[in-house]
This record gives C-alpha cells, structure tokens and sequence, in this order.
C-alpha cells in the first residue's frame, strides 16, 4: 500500500525527518509512536503533500505508484486520507455540505452516519466553528468515513476525547479499516475479509487508542529517524518503563 | 467619526432630471421580459409567488402597486401624502434634505419612490417586493422612500433595485425614512444589480422604538460603478435591536463605501454589524460604527474582507462610548484566503480551484434572516457565478 524510502523532509530549511523507511501492506494497520517534536505529524503531512514540507530526498510509493510531487487533492482521489488535530474552520461551510465533499461521487446517507457519531446536531454548523477537542475528532472521522480512503493517517485520534466517546471513536475507526466486528450492514464474513484491504498510519501519545483498536506493528519515530519496528504493545510498554531515549537505544 | 462624503465625484450635471414615462401594467406577470428578467436578479418575482405584495417603479413611474395582505399598505409616496395627511410628521424627519447634494437633488425633482406600512399588530406572513428600476439612459433618479411598522406589527420587505440590461449610465438617489414603532419588526432586504456606470447613493435613517426590531440586510454582488452609503439606525427605545448584514462583491471598476451606523441611546438596546467583503480588482470601504450613550448596551461589529487578485480592503470599524457600562466589541480581518484552508479541502479531493470557490462562497454565506428560499437558492447562484468571473 505505501512504501517510503529514504524520505528527507525539510520545513523552511531545517531538517524534520532525517531518512524515514517504512513499508505499510494492504489491510496492515501501523502505529507511530514518539515523543513530541520527533516528526509524527511532519511525515503525516509530507505522505498528504501539504505545502511546507520539503522533500529534499528519497521516494513515496503508493499502490505502486511515485506519489512524491503529486498535489494533495490528487492523493486524496488516489485514495489516502487524513484526520487533522487542529483543522480550520471553514466560514459559512456547513459541516453536511464537507461530508458532502468528501464523498464525491459516492452516494451516502449523510444523517445516518452522522448518527452512528452522534453528530447530527453539528450537520447545520460552520465545518470546525467551536468544535471541542472531542467534536473535532468526530468530525474528522465522519468525513473520512465519507471520503472512504485505502490508507487512513490518523493524529492522535484520541486526544481531547472523553472515556465515553473512545469507545464509539474505536468502532467507527474499525469500521473506516473494514476491521469492524459488529458490521452495520449485515455484510457476511466473506466480504469482510474482502474488504480488509485499508492500511493505516496511527499517531499516538497515550497509546490509549491501542485498547479499541488492532494493531499490526508500531513503530518508534525519534528525532526525525524511524528506529523501532515491532509489537505496537512491545513498544507502548517499554515507552512506558523506561521512556522513549532507552527504547531508541535498543535498536542502536 | 471619518469622512463619509469623499467618494469619486460625480457630475450631477452631466444626469437627466426628466424621463419618458412608462404605463401601469395591470398584472406584474405580464410586465417586459427583459425586465421580467433582471426583476428576477434581485429578489423581485414577477410572478408574486410567495409575496404579499408589490412595488415596482421604472424610472420616475410607479408601474405596479398592490397589497395582497389585509392591514399592509403599498402605495407611492405622492398617493400616500394624499391619502394620509399625517404623513408630514414622518417625511423629512429623519433626514434633512440639506444633508447633501443628492438629498437635496430628491426634494428638487423628486421622483416618487414607496410607502409602505404595516397597520398596528399586524404581522405580514409574505414579504413585500419593491423594485426600483432604472431603463433610461442618464437618468437621474431620486425617490423618497417611507417604511412605517406600527406598534406590534410585523413587516418584511424584499428591495431590488436594478437597470435594463442596455442602460450604460445612470444616478441613483434614493432617501429612505423607516419608523420602527413599540414591539414592531421590520426585516428589510435590499439587493442591488447596479450598472458598471451607475452611481448610487442611497440615504437611509430608521428610528425604533422600545421593543422594535430592525434587521437589515444588503447585498451587492454585481458591478457597480461607485456606491456611497451610510445608514444610520437610532435605537431609541429601551430594548429595540439593530441587525445588519451586508455582503460586498467590488470587481475591477467598482467603488464601494458601504457602512452602518447604529446610535444606541436606550437601555438594554442591542446592535449588530456583520459585514463580508471580497474585492477582486475593485475598492470596499467597509464602515462599521457603534456609538452607545448609556449603561446596559451591547454593541458588537465584525468586518471581514478577502482580496482576490488586487483591489483595496479598507475596513473602518468604529466603537464610541459615552458612558460606563457599556458593552462594544468589534472584529476586523483583511487579507486573503487561509492556505490551511485551501489545503484542508484538497486533502478531502477537491482540486486548489474548487477549494477556493467552496470557502468564497461560504465567505459570502451570510445568515441571512427571513430570506425565502427561492431567493437564497438564487443569490447562491449569483455567488457561484460572481466569484467564477473574479478568478
């Protein structure tokens, strides 16, 4: 699904991500983990393309394809999406109208999704207008459950969000990777699997998010090097004991 | 207070005083297509549809003129002044006709303009149309305009004003007098599809009283060659509320110097100014000016302006308090589009053209109170075409 080689990336001349390798296969969901200021979000934003984040060397691959130079709205139909931590608000844009955008061709029941988020109630409301930490992260995954990408990159999507709202965050990001175990559709067991092609790329603090959610790998991002790839728990736990600087260490 | 006169000179001499006059048609339905048409551009339905009633004047003739609801009155100005012999206590109160030259031009020659008013608690279901339309060329014209909502009544009028397609240059002047009595509301909505050549300079004052409510929209979204205004609103009596919402749109040509002015000189009166301004080429001067005189106002003005391509963005809020206690606040933003934003809506796959349009349109998407349906789906479309011309 994506494959990243050699990746350097600059913001306004100053090194961010220093020589990033990282393979995500289809269905594989990933999760990045590092203390802040290592680069988490950089990478996020180099693989979406925004502008800002110079590639100085090395290759993004995505199904196959060199996406390194692509504009963001061509990634995007390519099939990569990404929830924001702090995304902007868009004056007079009603939130429907940016699930209606997100879905593009695709048709939808926009109040049915919406409901499943418990966020019918924001529909009517400028797209992130005063949105608490929590509506925001709704937000974010309404719009991707609408946009439908192939590999989702997630900032902390547990950040801001109270014990209640994780849980619901946790199905509706399992459903998003076809990894639901409660399906909402009554889909047999067949498609499922068929269907259990998305990747993705998960940013995390806490760690929290790895009780609602399965994760194949994890992966530790330190001072703009990728230096631990294994067990996502593994990590989490050793992060915890011994913090990030001895976890690096025992992959040096 | 900045000096509201300065605006492009104009020639009042190079204008026609006088124009061919133009018959009464019976049935709105079966007025000129090519009128029909541009009627339809600013919120005037020939057909009536969802309308309590009408207005339309061409030039200095009144063409049509109809109340379809019990207890609102339509009707010209000079009829109005035979009808109602106390309407001398309301004309010219507000304003005097020594405020300028143009005022001064509409006490000269006059040339009708509308009285309308909502008979004492009555509450109107259907907005009223009004269009003021300018088909000769050089016209000067100048209307004197009165909107009485007595006690406890409810009004809401839909102004067009526009010009035939042909019409390369023409003056508007147009001196409008509201009365905003106990408990009334008025909603009033002004549209305008000005000429590239056309001058207007619209002169309004509404007094409301305790309880009364005046929410006034404006928008200009088409060319215009120059456009002076100031409205001014006096809430006088304890409670009365004061919205405004203009929507400015200056292409290359265009000369705007469009505010409000709100004096709030009761207790417990509340103002609102909400202006949004996109210049691609063209000059808004964006005035905004609060002036509370006692304890227990609440006064907020929030001007936002966008620069596509080049132009000037002059935003001129203004905040005057004569006495503690009172609450003012304004918002002013100039610059252009937010690249987060642009980039926000590519990452969800609209491509940087489409982006910009989506958050243009939703800059100029204003809640506008009271608007029918019809005429929001329209002026959205206006939008869309208005900024596909700017990029």
């Amino acid at each position: 699904m994506l494959l990243i080689e050699e990746l350097r990336v600059e913001i306004e001349g100053k090194p961010i991500l220093k020589n990033v390798n990282m393979h995500i296969p289809d269905g594989e969901t990933h999760i990045l983990f590092g203390p802040n200021g290592s680069g988490k979000t950089s990478l996020m934003m180099t693989l979406m393309g925004f502008s800002g984040y110079q590639v100085t060397h090395g290759k993004i691959t995505f199904k196959g394809e060199d996406i390194t130079h692509l504009p963001i709205f061509e990634r995007a139909r390519r099939g990569i999406g990404i929830s924001f931590q702090r995304p902007p608000t868009i004056n007079g844009l009603k939130t429907r109208a940016m699930v209606e955008i997100c879905a593009g061709q695709r048709s939808l029941d926009i109040d049915m999704l919406s409901a499943q988020l418990n966020f019918l109630d924001f529909l009517d409301r400028d797209v992130n207008q005063n949105f608490s930490g929590g509506e925001i992260k709704r937000s974010e995954l309404l719009q991707l459950m609408a946009q439908q990408p192939d590999l989702v990159l997630l900032d902390e999507p547990e950040s801001g969000v109270d014990l209640e709202s994780i849980v619901m965050l946790g199905d509706t990001i399992n459903t998003l990777l076809g990894r639901a175990i409660k399906r909402p559709n009554q889909t047999s067991h067949k498609n499922t699997d068929n269907e259990r092609s998305k990747s993705a790329l998960v940013i995390t603090h806490t760690g929290h998010i790895l009780d609602y959610i399965n994760a194949d790998k994890g992966q530790v991002l330190y001072n703009g090097v990728l230096c631990c790839s294994r067990n996502a728990r593994e990590i989490l736990k050793w992060i915890r004991e011994y913090g990030y600087e001895e976890c690096v260490k025992c992959q040096m | 207070m900045s000096d509201v006169t300065s605006n492009k000179e104009i020639d009042l001499s190079t204008y026609k005083v006088d124009a061919a006059p133009h018959d009464y048609v019976e049935e709105l339905s079966r007025v000129d297509v090519k009128d029909a048409r541009q009627f339809l551009d600013v919120g005037v339905d020939p057909q009536e549809n969802g309308r309590g009633g009408s207005f339309i004047q061409k030039d200095r003739s009144v063409i049509h003129c109809k109340s379809c609801q019990p207890g609102i009155e339509i009707m010209g100005i000079s009829q109005a002044q035979l009808q109602h012999a106390w309407l001398k206590d309301y004309i010219w109160k507000n304003i005097s006709p020594e405020t300028d030259a143009f005022t001064h031009r509409v006490i000269e020659s006059p040339h009708e303009g509308y009285f309308i008013r909502s008979l004492p608690g009555v509450k109107a279901s259907q907005p009223v149309q009004a269009c003021l339309y300018i088909a000769s060329e050089k016209f000067s014209q100048h209307v004197h305009n009165i909107v009485i909502a007595e006690e406890n009544s409810e009004l809401h009028i839909i102004t067009g004003c526009a010009t035939a397609p042909h019409l390369v240059s023409g003056l508007h002047v147009g001196v409008s007098e509201f009365y905003v009595k106990k408990g009334a509301k008025l909603i009033f909505t002004m549209i305008h599809d000005w000429g590239e050549q056309v001058n207007v300079r619209p002169r309004t004052v509404t007094r409301v009283e305790e309880g009364g409510v005046i929410i006034s929209n404006y928008v200009s979204l088409r060319p215009v060659g120059s456009l002076q205004m100031f409205p001014t609103t006096y809430l006088e009596g304890r409670g009365a509320v004061a919205r405004f919402n203009s929507i400015l749109v200056a292409g290359k040509g265009s000369h705007l110097d469009v505010g409000s002015r709100v004096v709030l000189s009761a207790p417990d009166t509340r103002a609102e100014i909400i202006s949004r301004g996109i210049t691609s080429g063209g000059t808004i001067i964006a005035r905004g000016d609060l002036v509370g005189k006692v304890a227990g106002i609440k006064a907020h003005l929030e001007c936002k302006g966008l620069i596509l391509n080049n132009g000037l963005m002059h935003a001129i809020p203004e905040l005057s308090g004569y006495a503690p206690g009172v609450e003012m606040s304004h918002e002013a933003a100039v610059g252009k589009i937010d690249k987060r934003e642009i980039e926000y809506l590519m990452a969800r796959g609209l491509d940087e053209e489409a982006a910009i349009s989506t958050i243009v349109r939703g800059f100029l998407n204003v809640d506008i109170d009271g608007l029918p349906p019809a005429l929001k789906q329209r002026l959205d479309q206006t939008v869309t075409e208005t900024q596909k011309d700017m990029m």
